[in-house]
């Protein structure tokens, strides 16, 4: 019998042999201790506790308010999935996801091709290219609140602010920017759009060093335009950085907070309102003690929905991306 | 033998050494200092308006050697004062509004400091009405008045002037403002009315004062079962109103996301004719905005013609943060007791208090409501008449008829929750010509009803 079921499984009985030869050594703790196990464990240990209180901590009593009513001062109660009902059922929250979709969709139009095409340009420039990097990382190192009130004087609605200003010189203006509904969220996109768009330049920039310089020289022999450079080289080439920062956008957008918060409180009117910023309001608008419930009960929602998001996008665009 | 008479003198030195060291440490516990933290002033105050508020902090620790004060920046705001208090981060002594301290002492989220109020030698020349906002449903003290204060119309002399109106004729009436404003923008370029309109509450709160001056309220009876009345027609009214100032007479200017402190400074900058807000701003606009007492005028709020017609009134109150010990509840009593309520009681405190004030350039005799008796409130004011350094001959109109008016408490009912309700209306009215007041009001009343029923 061994002679017959021998040929059939030639490796694994190569490795049998193997492994009879050279036989692990029994692991007993000192065997760990001594291999470097308990160093590591060490290592591990403050990271564990830091996660552990700030990250894990934070999420699993978040996962539990959700199901309780609770002010944080009387005892909390078990109200089941009443919290996601009352969420799911109040108006302001469509009106949440509504414009935070509309953020979404207004930042991908202009936020997500503006620093492609700002990288793509730097990358072609020969001279002070560092200087243009710093120019273009600048607003990113800025203190977000910082930003927004130099902003908040750019989009002061009279014709003295500066915005107006600059646009009565063209004829045009003055706006109202975040003094009306139908203005205010153009004018978070591209107060964000500036603020943001450094990083992603240098994540582009970073992954444009990457491409093959002789493909570019085989397409100008070939007769190929810049347009068509980019078009036929560049962008497949940098595709895998481009789906990683389209997705980090994607959830960064669903979870906009500080723009809104910090320039209209949500107004006017709710037209800015956001999914974040109705958690907050759902927490702290009240004086007399929030609804943590309903706000960790939206935010399981919005985590959930992002969690799908993203498996159904990493699904999507698998083959694409190691293409 | 010898061992027991050794082992007896270490039992004997344990045992003295034990009770010397414990004697000690009680007459440590009497001399023990305490700190408590106080509020102190907003964010942004003047360097002056510190000076002054550490003076007196000085002033207290000499007189109570044992207590130390630690001063905590504070201004109230809704959401700040939520997470404060969620988290447990409040000052010992803070300040809370007449609208909030019965539901948060019902909670049991403010102090009890009855048997402390009971000790204090005054407890019984209080304004029945103004305690009766800081005792709880048990009939418990929970908060001492600070101030108190009643709606007022707040106007730019100098802007008046330019536009050829005359500074020592306010308007008085709605449809008097309406034109003085219209007047004041085109010949000045400023807005002549401007109204509180953020959504962090005030924008409900200045809506609802209007409301009122016209003969509106916004809900009827109390508690839980109390009925929204939001959408009555003196609020259509008074929202119809400021749709025209807005978009008929263009006299409110273009910034309608303005809160309380930012409507102050832009008060003081000289950007604003006229707006409404408590009879006690002046004081914010000193200390933090160091306004230019020349440009300053207070009136009434104009009341229409109508017997239910009144003016908002309302305050603060100090409290104390309920997991405290009892030295540092007494400590906090008695900074209460120095800070708020002695300038009012005892004329020594209430000279040095404004001999203070008025060194370091703050404002002596501003105009509030009486927090003790009516003649108390006299004669603290007759105690501190040689220091008052505020213009109170720019404040007469106020002062010559706000004892005439009907003073109306702010809605008893889920407070907050109802200004939240008014904030989109007044937003979108401001931001939207076409606004449909009626189907808004509707939206804003069913959201009032559901906190009241909800009782937040």
């Amino acid at each position: 019998m061994t002679t017959v079921d021998q040929p059939r499984e030639p490796a694994l009985s190569s490795e049998r042999g193997l492994s009879r030869s050279y036989a692990r050594p029994r692991r007993t703790p000192l065997t760990w201790v001594r291999g470097g196990g308990l160093a590591a464990f060490l290592f591990l240990v403050p990271l564990l506790f830091v996660f552990g209180a700030f990250s894990w901590y934070p999420i699993v009593r978040t996962a539990i308010m959700a199901f309780q009513h609770t002010n944080l001062v009387e005892a909390p109660t078990w109200v089941g999935f009443q919290n996601f009902a009352a969420v799911w059922h109040d108006p302001l929250f469509r009106v949440a996801v509504k414009n935070t979709a509309y953020f979404a969709l207004l930042a991908l139009l202009f936020g997500y091709p503006i620093p492609l095409m700002a990288a793509v340009l730097m990358s072609e420039v020969r001279k002070r290219r560092g200087v243009y990097s710093v120019l273009a990382f600048l607003p990113v190192v800025i203190p977000p609140v910082v930003g927004v009130l130099l902003w908040k004087t750019f989009y002061d609605a009279s014709s003295l602010g500066v915005f107006n200003t600059i646009l009565h010189w063209v004829g045009l203006g003055p706006y109202p920017w975040l003094q009306s509904q139908q203005w205010a969220m153009p004018s978070l996109v591209l107060y964000s759009t500036w603020a943001n768009a450094g990083a992603t330049i240098i994540i582009y920039l970073a992954a444009l060093i990457g491409v093959n310089p002789e493909l570019y020289e085989a397409a100008s022999v070939d007769g190929a335009g810049v347009l068509r450079k980019v078009w036929h080289i560049t962008l497949p080439q940098i595709r895998g950085v481009l789906l990683v920062t389209l997705i980090l956008q994607i959830i960064g957008t669903a979870q906009v907070f500080l723009e809104p918060y910090l320039f209209t409180s949500g107004g006017p009117n709710n037209a800015t309102l956001t999914v974040l910023l109705l958690i907050y309001n759902y927490a702290f608008a009240n004086s007399l003690g929030g609804n943590y419930g309903l706000a960790t009960a939206l935010s399981l929602m919005l985590a959930g929905f992002l969690v799908v998001f993203s498996l159904v996008y990493l699904r999507a665009t698998r083959s694409w991306s190691t293409r | 033998m010898k061992s027991t008479r050794l082992a007896m003198i270490v039992v004997a030195v344990v045992v003295l050494g034990v009770g010397a060291s414990s004697a000690a440490g009680s007459t440590r516990a009497a001399k023990k200092n305490v700190t408590i933290s106080v509020a102190s002033l907003i964010p942004g105050s003047t360097p002056e308006a510190i000076k002054q508020f550490n003076a007196q902090v000085a002033e207290f620790e000499k007189k109570n050697p044992t207590i130390k004060v630690k001063p905590v920046e504070y201004q109230w705001t809704a959401p700040t004062f939520a997470a404060k208090l969620a988290a447990g981060t409040l000052p010992t002594v803070f300040e809370v509004p007449f609208t909030d301290a019965r539901t948060l002492g019902d909670r049991g989220q403010l102090a009890n400091l009855t048997p402390y109020f009971k000790k204090l030698p005054y407890h019984k020349k209080y304004n029945k009405a103004v305690l009766a906002e800081g005792t709880d449903a048990k009939g418990q003290i929970i908060a001492l008045p600070k101030g108190a204060y009643a709606q007022a119309l707040h106007y730019n002399r100098a802007l008046f002037k330019q536009a050829g109106l005359n500074p020592n004729k306010p308007p008085t009436t709605w449809a008097q403002i309406r034109k003085d404003a219209r007047i004041i923008s085109q010949k000045t370029g400023k807005p002549g009315y401007v109204e509180m309109a953020k959504n962090d509450n005030t924008a409900g709160w200045i809506l609802t004062s209007v409301v009122y001056s016209l003969g509106g309220r916004m809900e009827k009876g109390t508690g839980t079962h109390a009925k929204a009345t939001l959408n009555n027609k003196y609020t259509v009214k008074a929202l119809n109103m400021l749709k025209a100032m807005r978009w008929t007479d263009n006299s409110m200017g273009s910034n309608f996301d303005l809160g309380w402190s930012d409507i102050n400074q832009a008060f003081a900058a000289g950007q604003v004719g006229m707006y409404i807000s408590g009879s006690d701003v002046y004081t914010n606009l000193v200390q933090a905005y160091n306004v230019n007492s020349s440009i300053y005028g207070l009136t009434t709020v104009p009341l229409a013609k109508n017997a239910k017609a009144g003016v908002l009134g309302g305050g603060t109150l100090a409290a104390v943060r309920p997991k405290v010990n009892k030295v540092q509840l007494s400590a906090a009593m008695k900074w209460i007791s120095f800070f708020y309520e002695q300038p009012l009681v005892s004329k020594k405190q209430a000279i040095r208090n404004a001999k203070t004030l008025v060194a370091n350039h703050q404002p002596v005799g501003v105009p509030a409501l009486p927090l003790f008796n009516k003649k108390q409130y006299n004669l603290a004011n007759k105690w501190i008449k040689p220091y008052i350094n505020v213009p109170l001959g720019h404040m007469k109109p106020f002062l010559n008829g706000i004892f005439k008016q009907k003073l109306i408490p702010e809605p008893a009912a889920s407070t907050q929750s109802v200004y939240n309700a008014l904030n989109a209306v007044v937003e979108s009215v401001l931001t939207n010509q076409n606004t449909n007041v009626g189907q808004m009001l509707q939206q804003a009343n069913a959201q009032a009803q559901a906190a009241i029923k909800q009782g937040s």
